[in-house]
């Protein structure tokens, strides 16, 4: 287990730079990279590569070796075999909203930044299908198709600022992964520059073992994405929303055993807990019960013909669970206003206090119960405020810890009461991570979950896809995992 | 070690004993109800002195609470089928035969017909017991529905046919039965017309001139359904008999049988294409070529895994 180390927070007096000049030895690399990219994007000087030091996370920034924002598979191919020239690691990175460190540029490596990818290429309406490129953000792609009736599934709270290329990163979810599956189940294939430098395109259907399969969720250590063909959705004919409100938490996790045994797999299934709702509430006004212990939100599609039995049922669910009222929303714009509510409940929490830790783990939805009494009992006893909002339907949990980082000490409880939420998690059958993914921040916590023979196939299936250790290596697996080819976690990261 | 304990604490008596068949040396396979038996079969590489095991039979632990399934991978999908159908639930592996084992659907890979709307096989599989060639069991993924934890080791086992790992059980995600379930056909229909008339079809199958829908969902829902089908003719019928083969040739090759001539395009008369997976069924049907950096790949794999070659000998999936 890793020690315990203080979290490095995105302050001017904890940044720790390697070294705000170009090296010497990236003289040379710099002016290769020039070569084949217009010097105006490639970024050397410290203030721009500060910019691309760190992701959404806590963790302590890092700074980039070199920074290059390519527009073409060409461009990135042409990086990715310069950087082997001069021995040096890549970081492929999106948008930078990864909550793991998975983009965090340890070793002063050379960052490929595919923001600048942002076309959708074209769309197959007949088929479904779109190919983009992975700098497209994701709710930009639901924009692109709404005249065609259609969207993109999954739907992460950050959906305006993540890009398509970060979610296959991190196998990313969303609320409405829990009837459509997460971005795995909507990538058909993926575009590649592969860290030998070679390009090429993975799909679901290739005879052999499903490669596009593994490299979903890779975070950035077997290559990058330099287009993805996506699966599109119909847009529901019918949708309604409701939102069930319990006086105990304990009644509205019992709900959400109910609702999901019922025969109708709603579309999404999220709670809210009462913190969270007297945070969100006051500036979303979106109607949340100030004086509820916790809420569900819940979705269901389906035709117009067919949808009124499920509301019914799922209800009737929520009620003999212990549900005081199930409001179903009348209008399109009182559905916004909820979802608004639940997906903008991260930037309420200011109102609290200025800092906060978001986790996300998993367990089987049929423990929730147990589960959310040990959170909030475990945050109790560290003197932590704790919100709760996350995918109820699916198990995956988001405990979100509030607190004031000039508090002495505040730091210590907050690590330690993490971490006995992920080992709670897994106690009751769980796992580390959800859809956030691994990155630098649970990579030592691993071996909760993966005994070392287990560890030892996760090394090999990164090995197939990179045998020299110069693809995003410090990441998603523990030190120690390879033979001593990875680095640890540096001081002051949160781990 | 508390980490230990998690493969420990799943592995029942029955699958650390298939472990311990599968042993560290000499080569081996596991043998379900050998209905897709050839698939991946090359005439080099056969070994006569190949063991043959059985992995685990039966169905371990159904949660209608979680909508899974913990079931061994020797167990017969019908087997499986009626253990869900007594709590209300399905699992859409959909093999070709009905004497098809669960493991065997799995290794192979090829999804139901029902994957229009189910997605595919390799989703439904949420956690692996595998032994792999050094005789280790382990574990792939973990009994929940969602999960980044590491690379995703599930979705590399299904279809790779015993060649890096010989699954002995498996957590499938289920679904609940819906109440009603159907076929429809017409002629002369336009198969991407049916698909943008429905909401959320299961499958739609076409053979250049009659199209089949499949239809699944509370009664209401398939009336309406069935009201919105474009075209008069529809009517009531079993479901379609599959030509023997398959091949993903894509949906761009599909939407070329709309005017090539199919016995020039893939090569057979005798076909159903499914509609929006790019499937065809058919006899003798053309294989896509491999990419040379996607050829080495596999081969890398195969090689990661299983570098004495005792997995399931003679067997490539590629």
């Amino acid at each position: 287990m890793p020690v315990s180390r203080p979290i490095g927070l995105w302050t001017v007096s904890d940044t720790r730079w390697v070294g705000s000049q170009i090296r010497d030895d990236d003289a040379a690399l710099v002016d290769a990279l020039r070569l084949v990219i217009d010097s105006k994007r490639v970024l050397v000087s410290a203030f721009e590569k500060a910019l691309y030091a760190k992701d959404a996370s806590s963790l302590s920034p890092s700074e980039p070796g070199v920074v290059v924002l390519p527009v073409s598979s060409d461009e990135v191919q042409a990086v990715v075999r310069i950087a082997n020239h001069f021995g040096r690691a890549i970081t492929p990175r999106g948008s930078g909203t990864g909550l793991a460190g998975g983009a965090v540029p340890l070793d002063a490596p050379v960052v490929i930044v595919t923001s600048k990818m942002n076309r959708v290429l074209d769309v197959d309406v007949d088929e479904r299908t779109a190919w983009v490129e992975p700098g497209v953000l994701n709710l930009d792609l639901s924009k692109a198709v709404a005249h065609h009736g259609l969207h993109y599934a999954p739907d992460p709270s950050s959906q305006q600022v993540c890009s398509i290329g970060g979610n296959v990163a991190t196998n990313a979810g969303g609320p409405h992964c829990l009837a459509h599956g997460v971005t795995s189940a909507h990538t058909i294939a993926v575009e590649v520059v592969l860290p030998d430098g070679s390009l090429c395109v993975l799909g679901t259907d290739d005879p052999g073992y499903d490669l596009r399969g593994i490299f979903v969720g890779s975070e950035g250590t077997m290559g990058i994405v330099t287009k993805v063909c996506v699966r599109l959705m119909v847009n529901p004919p019918a949708i309604r929303t409701l939102l069930a409100d319990f006086t105990s938490i304990r009644d509205a996790s019992a709900a959400v055993s109910a609702v999901i045994a019922s025969g109708t797999l709603p579309a999404a299934l999220e709670m809210m807990d009462a913190n969270c709702i007297k945070a969100v509430e006051p500036w979303a006004k979106a109607g949340l019960p100030l004086d509820a212990d916790a809420v569900l939100l819940i979705e269901i599609e389906g035709v117009p013909e067919g949808i009124e039995p499920s509301v019914a049922e799922i209800r009737d669910r929520c009620l003999s669970s212990g549900a005081r009222t199930v409001r179903v929303a009348s209008t399109a714009e009182e559905r916004a206003l909820l979802w608004k509510a639940r997906k903008s409940a991260f930037g309420a929490i200011a109102n609290i206090k200025p800092d906060y830790y978001l986790h996300d783990a998993v367990v089987p939805r049929s423990r929730l119960v147990e589960v959310m009494e040990n959170v909030i009992e475990i945050a109790r006893r560290h003197d932590i405020i704790v919100l709760n909002v996350f995918h109820a339907g699916d198990g995956n949990l988001h405990p979100l810890l509030v607190f004031d980082g000039r508090e002495p000490g505040v730091l210590d409880r907050v690590h330690q009461a993490g971490e006995e939420i992920v080992r709670a998690c897994v106690a009751a059958g769980g796992t580390l991570s959800g859809e956030h993914g691994i990155g630098l921040e649970k990579k030592d916590l691993l071996p909760l979950v993966m005994t070392d023979a287990e560890l030892a196939h996760q090394v090999l299936v990164r090995t197939v896809f990179d045998p020299n250790g110069r693809c995003n290596p410090t990441k998603v697996l523990p030190a120690g995992a390879s033979c001593g080819e990875l680095r640890r976690v540096p001081d002051g990261a949160w781990v | 070690m508390e980490h230990a304990a998690l493969v420990e604490r799943v592995a029942s008596a029955s699958v650390r004993r298939f472990a311990a068949e599968v042993g560290t040396d000499g080569p081996v396979r596991v043998v379900g109800a050998r209905t897709q038996w050839d698939i991946g079969r090359r005439a080099d590489g056969q070994r006569a002195d190949v063991r043959d095991l059985h992995a685990p039979d039966g169905v371990v632990d159904v949660q209608p609470s979680e909508l899974i399934v913990r079931v061994g991978a020797g167990t017969p999908v019908a087997e499986l089928d009626v253990a869900l159908a007594e709590v209300g639930l399905q699992c859409p592996l959909d093999p070709p035969s009905s004497a098809a084992t669960v493991g065997g659907v799995l290794s192979v890979g090829h999804s139901g017909v029902r994957r229009l709307r189910h997605g595919h096989v390799r989703d439904t599989v949420l956690e692996a017991l595998y032994v792999s060639a050094d005789g280790v069991l382990r574990r792939a993924g973990a009994p929940v529905v969602k999960n980044v934890t590491g690379f995703d080791l599930p979705r590399l086992l299904v279809g790779s046919i015993g060649t890096l790992g010989l699954v002995g059980e498996v957590v499938l995600r289920c679904g609940p039965i819906p109440a009603q379930r159907g076929w429809w056909q017409a002629p002369g229909v336009d198969p991407w017309a049916v698909r943008n008339a429905v909401f959320r079809p299961s499958s739609i199958l076409w053979d250049g001139t009659t199209a089949w829908v499949q239809l699944e969902g509370s009664e209401a829902e398939v009336h309406a359904e069935v009201r919105s089908l474009p075209g008069e003719r529809w009517e009531s019928c079993a479901a379609p008999t599959l030509p023997p083969g398959r091949s993903s040739v894509g949906p761009a090759m599909v939407k070329r049988l709309r005017t090539e001539d199919p016995s020039v395009a893939i090569g057979t008369t005798w076909w159903m294409a499914e509609i929006g997976t790019g499937v065809v069924h058919g006899a003798n049907l053309a294989r896509p070529a491999v990419a040379p950096p996607i050829l080495e790949l596999n081969r890398r794999m195969k090689d990661a895994f299983d570098r004495s070659g005792r997995l399931n000998p003679g067997v490539l999936p590629w």
